[in-house]
């Protein structure tokens, strides 16, 4: 009992992350590890604080919100 | 069994919807109007979007989607359908929803509330959803590059132009609302300013302190901004700083000017980002709040179901039920604008193409829930305190006494200056006369409902929330809109001259802002020093540039369709594109060429002229009545713009189907190949 509700609350809580973007980070370096490890052209990982960065940038250049 | 659901479904559905159009007499609970459409909007998504999606659409779950082709983990990404449908309704919903059927609901509830119902089902979720898929099917194009590809240059340019140009009349409409809303009311003005420093903080937060941790510092934004609703209640006792948060309409519009021209040249990440992710939060919070209290609290509806205004000579804004219902309740129903957004992020982040059904027209249904739940707001209102929120001065006078006798003897709908007086003091204000644009009434109509469903006796508390909650996305609008904006200039004058179209170079960027804050700051100001408001020339402009927009995305999507050789299903999106070139063209020749000054700009500039010739003007409207007449020149050239722009695509996609249809070499299409999916 005690357990589904542990589990329930964290798969709400990991979907809470993912539709806010709050695990954008994590995600990148999951991407990173499975697609580019050892790939001379994407080796430097960005850091938290530059990723952030470079995503907003590139979140703002198209139309995002509506009327 | 599943059989029985939906005979159900379908027959309490057309008895509420019978319900809605027949009852008349004392008043009809809004519970009708809920249940109809409930009805409507889940026979619309099983049958009709699971049949365009399956016959016409025919998508095809085994095939390869751009998020997993392309998945570059940041704007390609796979995703869980529930969280793109989050974020693509996130994305679409906006002020405009809330703001159109408010106005409207100067017609009675019913035309709004049909239209509403069955438009969106049959037109605005099919152009949704059409866009979403055939984006996705070319990697995520945007509308234009589709224009482009599928039906030639014209049509390409012409959805370019339509864009900027309706981002600028929106942002005026839209600075519009928020300035009648702050206008000598220092509890919003205060409210609002504090939106700005808080954003700020937190995209300081995001950036130095715990970098991308969005959730925490919504969080800690959000009770900000909360906490500034709550000072600002307590800002009267504080007479200086009250009276510094006191402003006439013309320095708060300047304000907003010179609050978008900074806006659009910092880095996003200090301002724009961090008040996107605490407008979302309160976006979605507040609109999920006001839907269940909807439901709870069911309140019955004080507007008749169609008044007298249908004529034409509404106060809210001026033009008969048909075509004005129809422009001024575009988002809600149709919106062009959505076609930019379903053509942007949103189709790189679908994992099947199943999705297309519940992001592409789900989405869509919900949006047009919002704003059945903001018709209601409104139209719960005593019908003279509705028309006295929302009738501007220039129509029944400017003060209080004159205004109230003209509501309740000329149009029959008693409503008193003590009423008015009692209801400013429960909602925290000095006065709610004439305080046109649709935010304070609909903040009203939502503080009643929400304080009665959640917490009496916080009225004021609730109305200054739902005009924080108006302005916190209105300004993001403003925002977002101004750097997209200047992103088409640039890409623009980068034709003509090469360095301009470098994107991060600071004289550029300085220009082409400053062009695009003086184009709608313009119509702003003209909107604002209009003793008729403003509202009535802004607001059908809005609606004929968004359904222009609408009719130029459905025109992409019925020339796919034909040169598919789909021509038997056509009709789909041919429909509501005769249906709107109907509309907006209609709504176009009157707004140029009516002979009623109210209705007709050319009239309206007219009248003026003789007006200031003979010599009769108030000496008050003597210094802005050549800027008046230049601006109702302007607007009519604009209506015929728009309208021509309309007619050139239409032309162009008849153009493209003819050869089509006769087998003369077109455009190849521009879907990309099959490619299987990797189950």
């Amino acid at each position: 009992m005690i357990n589904n509700v542990a589990t329930i609350v964290k798969v709400l809580i990991s979907h809470l992350r993912r539709i806010t973007g709050d695990d954008a980070y994590e995600r990148y370096l999951q991407h990173h590890q499975l697609h580019h490890l050892g790939d001379a052209a994407h080796h430097t990982v960005l850091d938290r604080r530059t990723f952030y960065l470079t995503e907003q940038q590139r979140k703002w250049s198209g139309v995002k919100r509506c009327c | 069994m599943k059989k029985i659901f939906w005979i159900f479904i379908t027959l309490l559905g057309a008895f509420a919807v019978g319900g809605v159009a027949i009852i008349r007499g004392e008043h009809i609970n809004s519970l009708w109007i809920v249940v109809a459409g409930i009805c409507i909007y889940m026979l619309g998504y099983r049958f009709y979007s699971a049949w365009i999606a399956a016959k016409v659409l025919m998508v095809d779950a085994t095939r390869i989607t751009p998020a997993e082709r392309n998945n570059n983990g940041r704007d390609f990404v796979p995703t869980n359908k529930w969280i793109v449908f989050g974020h693509h309704f996130a994305a679409i919903a906006g002020p405009g929803p809330l703001i159109g059927p408010t106005l409207a609901v100067q017609f009675g509830y019913l035309p709004g509330a049909l239209w509403i119902l069955v438009g969106a089902v049959v037109t605005g979720c099919v152009q949704d959803m059409m866009v979403l898929f055939m984006s996705m099917r070319r990697d995520g194009r945007s509308l234009g590059q589709m224009a482009r590809d599928e039906l030639g240059p014209v049509g390409g340019y012409a959805a370019m132009v339509g864009t900027l140009m309706i981002m600028i009349i929106l942002i005026a409409v839209l600075g519009l609302v928020v300035v009648n809303a702050m206008k000598h009311s220092p509890w919003a003005t205060f409210t609002i300013t504090m939106t700005i420093p808080t954003a700020v903080l937190i995209g300081l937060y995001l950036r130095n302190i715990r970098p991308g941790r969005v959730i925490e510092a919504s969080l800690l934004g959000v009770s900000l901004l909360l906490a500034a609703v709550m000072g600002g209640g307590a800002l009267h006792s504080y007479p200086a700083l009250s009276n510094a948060f006191d402003l006439n309409g013309l320095p708060l519009a300047w304000c907003i000017i010179a609050y978008g021209m900074v806006a659009a040249v910092l880095p996003v990440w200090l301002l724009l980002a961090p008040r996107d992710y605490l407008s979302t939060f309160l976006k979605l919070g507040t609109i999920g709040l006001l839907m269940i209290a909807v439901i709870v609290v069911h309140p019955e509806l004080k507007m008749p179901a169609i008044t007298q205004f249908i004529d034409g000579t509404g106060p809210v804004f001026a033009g008969k039920v048909f075509p004005f219902l129809f422009i001024t309740i575009a988002c809600g129903v149709i919106s062009g604008f959505h076609a930019l957004v379903a053509s942007g992020t949103t189709p790189k982040l679908l994992t099947s193409e199943n999705d297309v059904r519940l992001v592409g027209y789900g989405s869509m249904v919900l949006e047009s829930c919002v704003a059945i739940a903001a018709l209601i707001a409104a139209a719960l209102l005593d019908p003279g305190v509705y028309f006295a929120i929302n009738s501007p001065a220039g129509i029944v006078g400017t003060l209080p006494i004159d205004a109230v006798a003209k509501i309740t003897n000329d149009w029959h709908f008693p409503v008193s200056v003590d009423q008015m007086q009692a209801l400013a003091t429960q909602m925290g204000e000095t006065t709610l006369f004439a305080r046109t644009g649709g935010a304070p009434s609909l903040a009203v109509g939502m503080a009643s409902i929400l304080s009665s469903a959640f917490g009496k006796g916080l009225l004021a508390a609730w109305y200054h929330f739902a005009i924080m909650f108006e302005a916190v996305f209105i300004l993001t609008t403003l925002d977002a809109g101004t750097r997209v904006g200047r992103f088409m200039l640039q890409d623009f004058l980068g034709h003509l001259w090469k360095p301009m179209s470098n994107t991060s170079w600071y004289p550029s960027i300085l220009i082409s802002s400053a062009l695009i804050v003086a184009g709608w700051g313009y119509f702003l100001y003209i909107g604002v020093i209009d003793p008729n408001g403003g509202v009535n020339i802004l607001w059908p402009l809005f609606g004929i540039a968004n359904q222009m927009l609408a009719a130029i995305a459905l025109c992409v999507v019925t020339g796919v369709l034909v040169k598919q050789g789909k021509l038997k299903y056509a009709w789909i999106t041919a429909l509501p594109l005769a249906w709107l070139a109907i509309v907006t063209t209609s709504a176009a020749y009157e707004k140029i060429f009516s002979s009623q000054p109210r209705v007709g700009f050319i009239a309206a500039a007219d009248a003026m002229a003789n007006k200031l010739m003979a010599g009769k003007l108030p000496t008050a409207q003597l210094s802005i009545a050549s800027q008046l007449i230049f601006n109702q020149r302007l607007d009519a050239v604009l209506a015929a713009f728009f309208t021509l722009l309309l007619w050139i695509i239409i032309l162009d996609t008849i153009r493209v189907c003819w050869r089509a249809y006769t087998k003369a070499p077109v455009l190849p299409c521009s879907e990309t190949s099959y490619v299987a999916r990797v189950m």
